[in-house]
Parts: structure tokens; sequence; C-alpha cells
């Protein structure tokens, strides 16, 4: 296993609208185990942000405790981070975000930062509609305690000391459908081509934005007997391809007409849906539902964008917030000053 | 039977029915007499309940100024059957009661040692009014009417503070005073008025109150100005008595002074949240980027909020919460006011911790402190914890006015901007250039290739890298008790009293009392009585942890310091031992954890008592002073 980092990049190295090479928006080396599936979606998030061409300083990565929650160390080395507690990610991101509207937050969080300790804090986010993308990797296990169940763990799994687990798991993209969540997708970590669109999107939404990722874990959770091991989920995968056309970037089209759909996001980006087996609209909450729950009846793992609200109403929106950020904010828009203290005074005899 | 006597000088407490209405009725009783000029301080003692429980509402006139609870009633206004007999058995002998006598009085409730006023409230308000609310809420207006004769309240006062509170509604004024006039002309005509306590403007009130322009106010809403004034942009909380009114008041205000003129939107953001932890955590979340947040809460939600104390202890994030202190856990006591959280506060949260605190003993200080509280909080890099309680923070004081200076600037502390960045020579989130401990931060989105970190708890060198080395660990963690000595020179100074001359001193011992909070009135007015008994007493009143140098010497120079608090551990006493150099036989809790707030009689009471049965060995202890 590697423990440094190569500094060497090809000179020639592509760059984005701003200039930047994929490089600009690495981070430190993984600690991970080596195939972990999360270094798949550390990798995903940096070339989608790469891609999107998002300043890396104005993005702020959030992340609770856990295996996912080290990730945010692993990309985007030029941006602040903050490794909070466990499944406490949400608060602390709403109140991030409140502070600034203007970033781009990501929130990393695993499946026992979210599904268990957690599940207060992400139903609530969810609510309150925060303008973020949530990527959940999803590995049905406890990593940095050594391979316990955790809440998401499929029932009859079987853990790798051997035990069937007797609970139905959490679903979460379901949970985020239920709750009202205005972009909630799914991918597996292997599926790179799929991956990271969806997060360019889920960055673009101007609202909350969920994606449940599958994510093995090598170590304790990829064995014969686990339904979230690589081969157990490649063999299962419903994948639903998209693409993502940023609103600068000219929509041409790559696919034949007709084997595709088009989702405008708020912003102008476009998501292009490839039409799979099914006739999927994104944009029906109830028929999300009932397709990922069929999948899984049918031992299918539905992924792609689920649903697309694009003009769901976010927390800053509902709370009226000021276009200034409010950290911007000084004396003369926060503080009224002596003659108005005098008045209340003068109530108060 | 001799009645008890005194021009401004008494305690009147009111026994009702909660949610009948009696609050704002009791409320415009106190208020008029703090419309007199004449001191007076109410206190709302109530259930965890909205209807149909025993409430009780005191009110102390004193002309000396004293807002502390005395102890004793020398009238009741008893209209609640529920709580009558005990109500009757607290009266004074020699004092007053006044009673609902639409029921005749029951004879295990008469007493041959005070005086009794029956007023038949019900059937004068049956026979008036139509409606059955207003029979019930106006029964509360015609009893401060007769209390208006009987203590000769000024009426156009009453009359004056009806119009103010009902400005617009000129019908509710109107049967308003006509529920006063009609207690007032049955009051005058039945009973000889005024009687022996009474209230006279000017008269024996102290000169320095009468100079004054006094404000009443409670110190939740004063914590809530502050909080505009101080530039809170985010509060994030979660409902919990007492500490609710806090959050309220801001909303209030900020929907006020807060709109920005041009949109129309807000500059400010208020979540209510899922819970404490939630609201603590959203607090950290915009502290850590770069907005003045706060929260409020209650000994509970301190619970909650302590790990995330801990996390914005150690990741160093600025962090206001108001703690209006009540009793215990769960059911049964959280509309009683103690002083019971020091010792969670001050260490919150796992690990080694310490955090700032401070603590207000009027709502003008409540006001001060929320705004010292951002400073402090931004300076030092840390969580501030200022200590209210449900006395201070939900009843209404006579406070001197809040003040402001319009050259006040915000002291952000050390963030690097993007020019600071540029210019810095070395920069490291942790690195402590300054030698204070404290250390420069950076804000998300400040500099495209400089001063990006990634916050964690514990496990960081001075770069912000990640490292589990033990000196790295250990050199981050002494660094913070470093920062702490540093705010030694930033919080609020303790205030020392000269000591009252005493003419005969009855004691060989120097003494002293430490108090903080709403301990601090009564603890005064005790000082001022022992004093008169030849008891000399020095006093300091204790504003903020960590602790100013001044408490270790004014400690060594007395032979027994009381530590007078609200809780039953003596949590401040226990601070001090812990915190400084000091023998624990030298430190005598003064204590009250009833709930109900403390007062100058039991602080008499108990420090005679210790001076009975400690002065021997405390006396063998210091040979020096036998």
């Amino acid at each position: 296993m590697s423990y440094i980092k190569p500094k060497f990049r090809h000179p020639n190295l592509p760059t984005n609208a701003l200039g930047f090479t994929v490089a600009d928006y690495d981070g430190a080396i993984s600690t991970l185990c080596a195939g972990c599936g999360h270094d798949s979606i550390s990798a995903a998030i940096q070339n989608a942000c790469f891609l999107s061409a998002i300043p890396p300083h104005r993005i702020a990565k959030l992340s609770g405790i856990g295996c996912s929650s080290k990730m945010p160390t692993y990309f985007l080395g030029k941006s602040h981070g903050f490794n909070s507690v466990h499944g406490r990610m949400p608060s602390v991101a709403t109140g991030a975000s409140l502070a600034n509207r203007e970033l781009t937050y990501i929130g990393v969080s695993g499946d026992g930062d979210t599904a268990s300790i957690g599940m207060g804090q992400f139903v609530h986010l969810i609510r309150r509609n925060v303008n973020m993308a949530y990527i959940v990797a999803n590995n049905g296990c406890y990593g940095l305690t050594k391979g316990q169940d955790s809440a998401t763990a499929d029932l009859g799994s079987v853990s790798k000391y051997g035990s069937t687990n007797p609970f139905d798991g959490i679903d979460l993209a379901s949970l985020a459908l239920l709750q009202g969540a205005g972009f909630v997708g799914r991918s597996f970590s292997g599926d790179k081509e799929q991956l990271e669109p969806l997060i360019r999107a889920a960055m673009a939404h101007k609202g909350f934005a969920f994606i449940d990722v599958v994510s093995p874990c090598v170590t304790f959770n990829n064995h014969l007997g686990s339904t979230k091991s690589y081969t157990e989920t490649r063999e299962h995968l419903d994948s639903m391809p998209l693409d993502f056309v940023p609103m600068r970037e000219e929509i041409s089209t790559h696919y034949d007409a007709g084997t595709t759909q088009g989702v405008t996001l708020h912003d102008g980006s476009v998501i292009h849906l490839h039409k799979a087996s099914s006739d999927y609209q994104t944009d029906d909450r109830n028929a999300a539902m009932i397709s990922v729950q069929n999948a899984k009846d049918e031992g299918r793992i539905l992924t792609g964008l689920l649903y697309l609200d694009p003009n769901s109403q976010n927390l800053d929106q509902n709370l009226k917030l000021a276009t200034k950020p409010l950290n911007e904010m000084g004396k003369d828009e926060l503080c009224p000053g002596s003659r108005v203290l005098n008045s209340i005074n003068e109530g108060l005899r | 039977m001799k009645q008890i006597k005194g021009i401004n000088d008494f305690m009147v407490k009111f026994a009702n029915v909660n949610g009948t209405g009696s609050a704002s009725a009791n409320h415009l009783f106190a208020k008029a007499i703090f419309r007199m000029g004449i001191p007076v301080s109410p206190r709302n003692i109530f259930p965890s309940n909205i209807q149909g429980l025993p409430t009780w509402y005191e009110v102390r006139v004193s002309s000396k100024g004293y807002l502390g609870r005395r102890g004793g009633v020398d009238m009741m206004v008893c209209v609640n059957p529920q709580s009558m007999e005990k109500d009757v058995a607290s009266v004074a002998p020699g004092g007053y009661f006044l009673f609902d006598n639409t029921k005749p009085l029951a004879q295990n409730l008469k007493r041959d040692d005070i005086t009794y006023f029956g007023v038949p409230l019900t059937e004068m308000c049956m026979r008036e009014y139509d409606n059955p609310r207003l029979q019930q809420l106006l029964k509360n207006v015609v009893y401060v009417g007769a209390m208006a004769a009987l203590l000769d309240i000024k009426f156009s006062i009453l009359k004056d503070l009806l119009s103010d509170q009902f400005k617009g509604k000129e019908k509710l004024i109107s049967s308003n005073v006509h529920a006063l006039e009609m207690g007032y002309q049955y009051a005058t005509e039945t009973f000889n008025c005024p009687l022996p306590i009474k209230l006279q403007i000017g008269g024996n009130v102290a000169p320095h109150i009468l100079e004054s322009e006094h404000i009443l106010m409670n110190g939740n809403t004063a914590a809530a100005l502050g909080a505009i004034y101080g530039g809170a942009t985010v509060a994030a909380w979660y409902p919990i008595t007492p500490s609710t009114s806090v959050v309220d008041a801001f909303a209030k205000y900020a929907e006020r002074m807060r709109i920005d003129p041009g949109s129309g939107k807000k500059n400010f953001a208020i979540v209510q949240a899922e819970d404490e932890l939630a609201a603590m955590g959203m607090v950290v979340g915009a502290g850590w980027n770069g907005a003045r947040a706060f929260t409020a809460t209650s000994g509970p939600g301190l619970s909650l909020m302590s790990e995330f104390l801990g996390l914005a202890y150690f990741a160093e994030v600025p962090v206001v919460l108001i703690d209006v202190q009540r009793s215990g856990p769960s059911t049964g006591m959280p509309t009683r006011s103690q002083q019971s959280d020091i010792l969670a506060a001050a260490y919150a949260s796992h690990g080694d911790t310490k955090q700032v605190l401070l603590f207000p003993a009027t709502p003008r200080e409540c006001f001060d402190m929320t705004v010292q509280a951002f400073d402090l909080a931004e300076q030092l890099q840390t969580p501030v914890i200022m200590m209210s309680d449900l006395d201070l923070g939900m009843n209404d004081w006579m406070s001197p006015p809040l003040e402001w200076d319009d050259n006040y600037q915000m002291d952000r502390g050390k963030v690097l901007d993007a020019d600071g960045l540029d210019s810095a020579e070395k920069w490291g989130r942790y690195l402590d250039v300054d030698g204070d401990g404290i250390c420069y931060r950076t804000l998300p989105g400040a500099h495209p290739e400089k001063g990006a970190y990634f916050t964690r708890g514990s496990s960081k060198n001075e770069m912000a890298v990640y490292s589990e080395s033990g000196d790295d660990y250990v050199q981050n963690v002494d660094r913070l008790l470093r920062k702490f000595e540093t705010a030694k020179d930033y919080v609020p100074a303790p205030k020392t009293h000269p000591p009252i001359e005493v003419k005969k001193t009855k004691t060989k011992l120097k003494l002293a009392a430490l108090f903080f909070g709403t301990s601090a009135s009564p603890a005064y007015e005790a000082v001022e009585i022992l004093a008169d008994r030849g008891y000399p007493i020095n006093t300091m009143r204790i504003r903020a942890f960590p602790f100013h140098e001044n408490l270790d010497r004014f400690i060594d120079d007395h032979d027994l310091v009381f530590v007078i608090e609200q809780n039953r551990d003596g949590q401040m006493r226990q601070l001090i031992m812990n915190e400084c150099q000091i023998a624990p036989v030298k430190l005598t809790s003064v204590l009250n954890y009833s709930g109900t707030p403390i007062t100058a009689r039991a602080i008499v009471r108990q420090i005679l008592e210790s001076l009975d049965t400690k002065s021997a060995d405390i006396v063998s202890l210091h040979p020096e002073t036998a």
C-alpha cells in the first residue's frame, strides 16, 4: 500500500473553464483500505468538481464520523473541511450554509453516521431542504469498529463473522423520497460513468440533493453471503445511465433522439437521462418510490437519478434570507444603534 | 393585634390558578408601583402547566432598592381555594389576607393574628359581566383595584398602564378600568384604607433610586437585545423553559430591526431545531463559517449540547450559549429557578475541557454580557456560556437602562482574510504565533490558494494536518490551557464592595462572601443586615470563569469565606476549590435549592448559624487571628 502521494502530474493535463487541472482538486493520500469503494467516490467527487469548474476554495466539505467521514481529507485539498461529530454533520452543514449561502456544500456521510446515530438530523436536513449535496458511502457495515452490521445491512446478509442479519435494512433513498427531498439519486462506487454526472447534478441543484452510493467494504463486507459485496452489487445493478451538461456548455446531442430525456435544473444545467429498460419519469415522486421498492423486491439495485424537483424551495428561500452572506454583514446591517435602544428603554418605563 | 407597618417596604404575594389571566393583572399591580418610582421586584412562581394548577406571584417593595427575595409574606391576595390553607399559614403574624368572600371562609382558615379582607370578587364579576371569560379575567383586575385602595396606589397610573396595554382596543380599556374602579370603590367603602403597609411616592425611597431612570425588564429580553446589538445573525434553538423567551424576543426584535430595507429580506436566520444537539450543531457550523451564532437553552439542553461544546472547544469554533438555569432533569421542576449547571457548563464535554462562563446579575448585565459574549467567543475562538437563570431570565427586574456606545466595533478576533493570508509569512491554523494560545483562523472561501484546512477534534498538529502523535496532542491541549489563561484578561473582572462600617464588631474573624448571578441581590441585602448585627463581611461578586487572579487574593485575605449559591452541592465552591489554591475549609456554602430564589433572610440565618458552629474551628486554623 502506498503512503506517499506522487506529486508528479502530466504537464499537459487538461484544464477546465477556470484553468484548473484535476490535480488542483486533489486531496491528501487516502488512508482507507486498498480497494475501498469510498476512494472511488472521492475520485468521482474530485472529478465532478473539476468538470463542473467550481473554484476549489468555494466548496466546503463536511462529514461526521466513520470511514466515510474520513473521505473529505482525500479530495479537494484547497477547500475548507469539517470533520464534525458522529451523526451530527447535518446540523453543522445547516449552520454553515446559513452563514454563507454562496459556497457549494458537500456533505459526506456513511450508513452508520446517517442511518443510525444521525437518523434524526438526516430527516430534518431533508425537511429543511438545506442547499447541499449529501453523499452517503453505504457499505452496510461499521468499518472503523471492525465490521458490525449497520442499519442499512440487508435482511439476510451474512456478516464477516458468519451471522445472518435478522433485520430489514433502512433504505435511505426511499426515506429521502418519502421525506420530500427535491433530488434523490442512487449509484454504485464502481460506476464512475453514472456517479460523476450524478454528483455534478447534485451540486448544481439549488436545494438538498441526496445520493446513496453503494460502496463495498473490501475488508469487512466483501465476502460470499454479503449483499453489498462488489460481486453481488455488480450482479444486481439496474443502472440508469445519465449525463450532465452544465449551463455554460452548449447542449449537443450525444445520443439518438428518442433514447434520452433532458431534465433542466434551476441554473440552466441539463441532465440527460439515457432511456434504459423502462420509461422512468424523474418528476414523479410516488412512481420513484414504487420503482425503488419494486427493484428491491426483485433483488435489483436501481441506480441513477430517482427523483428531481428542480424548483423545490430551499431553506435560504424559506427563511427569506438576505442575498448577501450573513457572515459578511457588519455593524451597519446588524446593529440598530443607541437611538433605537433609547426608545426601547422608554417602552420599559 | 399588632399589625405589620411599613411605607414602601413589604412583601405581597398573590395566589392564583394558572391559565386564568392572573399574571397580567399581577404585572399591572407591580408595574404601577414601579411607575410610582418605588423599587419593586415581582416574581412569578409558576407550575409546569398551562391551566389549572396553583401559581403565585410575589411582589417585593423595598425603599432601599433591595431586589432579591426577602422571605416572609406581609400580605396575601388569595384567589385559589386549592392552596388557601397553605397560603393563610404563610402570612406573617400581624399580616393581611385578601380573599374572595363570595363563599364564606372556612373555620379552619381563620387566624386571630392576621387581618382579613373579604371582597366578593366572583359575585361582583358574575353580576357585572355576561361573558364567562370576562368574568374570570376581570376578577383579577377587581382585586388589583381593591389593592390600589388598600396600599394607596395612584389610580391614574393604573389607568395609564391599561391604556398602554390595550392601545387601540377602547372596549377592553373601558371594561378593565371599570373592573379596577369596582374593586377600588368596594375597598374604600368597606375597609379602613390605606393600611399600615402602604406606598408613598418619594417618601423614604433611597435617593440613588429616585435620581435614576430605571427600566423594568426581564433578563431573557435583555439577552435577546444583546444578541441583536452584538451582531448575531444565526439563532438555532429548541424550545425549553425557561430559555424559550430569549429566542422569542430575538425573533421579535429581529423582525423589526433586521430587515434589509431594499429587498425586505432578512439579515438573520432563526431555525427551530429538532433537538438541542442539532441546535448547537447549527451554531457550531455557522460559527465555523464566520457568522455570529447563538443558542439558548436550559439544563437538559446543556447536557445534550455537551458533545458539541467539547468539539467547539477543541476545534476552536466561536459559539455563544445562553443557559437559563432551572432545577433538575425531566419532569417536576422545570419552572423553578436554580444555579445548578455551574460544573456541567464549566467542564462541558468529555476529555480535558474548560469553558468560558459569564454570570450576569441584572438585565443590564444580560444585555452587556451577551454583546460581550460574541466578542469573547471570536477573540478566544471558543464557546462562551452566559449563565442566567429562571429568576433573572423570566422575571421583571428594576434595572438601570440599557446603554449603547455607537462607536462599538465588533471584535472578530484573529481571522485572516485574503490579504492577511497573502501577507502572512507562514500560516498554520494552530500555530501560536503570538504566544497567547490564540491562533489565526481562516474562513471557507476566503482565498483561492491559501488558508484551507480541515477542522477536526483533537487529532491534528499545528498545521492542522491529521496526527495521532502524543506530542502533537499534548502541545495542542497545553496551548488550549494557555488560551484559557489568556481568557482571564478578557472576561469581566469580579466586583468587590468596600466593607460596611460596623460600630461594634462581634467577631474577630475576617469574613467575606462570594456570590454570583441572582444570588447577588439578596446577598448584598443580607450583608447589610449582618453588618447591623455586628458582623462585617466583605463581598466579591464573581462575573466570569476563568476566575480572575483577584479571587485567589480575596480569599487569601480572609479567614472565612461564605459562598452563596443556589444548588445542593455548592458547585461554585467546588469550582473555586478545583481551580484555585484554596484550602476547602476556608469556604463555607450558603445554599438554597428549593427551586424558589434564595432569600436575604435565609442567607442571614445560615451565616449566623455557621458562625456559631464554625468560629472555633477556623480560629484554631488561623492562630494569628485568635
